[in-house]
């Protein structure tokens, strides 16, 4: 169990670090924060799951953290997202489609 | 009626809470997690009523687990996705914004929608407008709405509509 419970760490350490790696390497706060959102939730939530199988006491206080963690990440991506959106920052130069002008405008898109 | 519905999820939400944190059974705490669950769910679950909850059943609790194994195997497909993105040398990304439409109707169907599509592959959204939903996707593809929803929230938005119809 302990050992599961490492082997557990250390993948959501290494997709912590390829979420790092990806807000270093991609263009844009969007781009960013699609690797930020994706791998943080995923890397966090098989920590604290592979610190409560190394700690059987601590099991259900860690799937807890897991669970609050997976509802609230991607809340406060949407936030970060609409004010960087809201504020006007652009999109980077390799982008292909913009149509945020469709869904300001109207209601009724086609 | 709804009032009472929503009265009975969030006790028994916040006891699976309450049983988590003290992580035993002995009776003198399972007492004292119950009545404070009782006055907390009483006093506040009228603050839920505008969620659009919907009535239990069977189908839908299967459907609901359905959606959770669905989710959890999308999560795993995202992280392999963006760790392909940002290790591949030449970083294959085109990203675009986009817009499309859901036909669920329920804040809280939407809400659900809204986080899974974050925590699916290459996507995630910005805001939602009372049925369209701004998305930022890191490799456009499709064309229209219709066949982007499709490719986007195809499944999940199948299953919610079994759950909260």
């Amino acid at each position: 169990m302990h050992l599961a419970g490492l082997i557990i760490t250390g993948i959501g350490a290494i997709f912590l670090f390829l979420g790092s790696f990806g807000i270093f390497r991609l263009p844009d706060v969007y781009n960013r924060l699609q690797a930020g959102t994706k791998c943080t939730t995923f890397g966090a939530f098989f920590t604290s799951l592979g610190v409560g199988m190394m700690e059987p006491r601590w099991f259900w206080k860690c799937l807890i953290i897991a669970v609050f963690i997976l509802i609230t990440n991607p809340i406060s991506n949407h936030a970060l997202g609409r004010a960087s959106k809201k504020s006007g920052i652009p999109l980077c130069g390799e982008s292909v489609v913009d149509e945020s002008g469709k869904f300001e405008q109207d209601n009724d898109i086609k | 009626m709804e009032k009472f519905r929503n009265f009975i999820y969030l006790f028994i939400l916040l006891m699976l809470v309450w049983l988590a944190l003290t992580s035993s059974l002995e009776p003198q705490k399972l007492a004292a997690g119950v009545i404070i669950s009782l006055g907390v769910s009483l006093f506040t679950s009228a603050g839920y009523l505008g969620l659009g909850l919907p009535s239990p059943g069977i189908r839908k609790i299967a459907y609901s687990i359905l959606y959770l194994i669905v989710l959890l195997i999308e999560i795993i497909k995202a992280n392999f996705d963006v760790a392909y993105r940002v290790l591949h040398p030449k970083m294959p990304i085109k990203p675009g914004i986009v817009v499309i439409k859901t036909k669920l109707k329920q804040d809280i169907a939407k809400v659900i929608l809204a986080n899974s599509i974050t925590l699916t592959p290459g996507t995630f959204t910005l805001d939602i407008q009372g049925d369209n939903l701004l998305i930022h996707w890191i490799y456009v593809k499709g064309e229209g709405w219709e066949e982007r929803a499709q490719i986007i929230c195809g499944k999940f938005e199948r299953i919610l509509r079994i759950i909260f119809e």
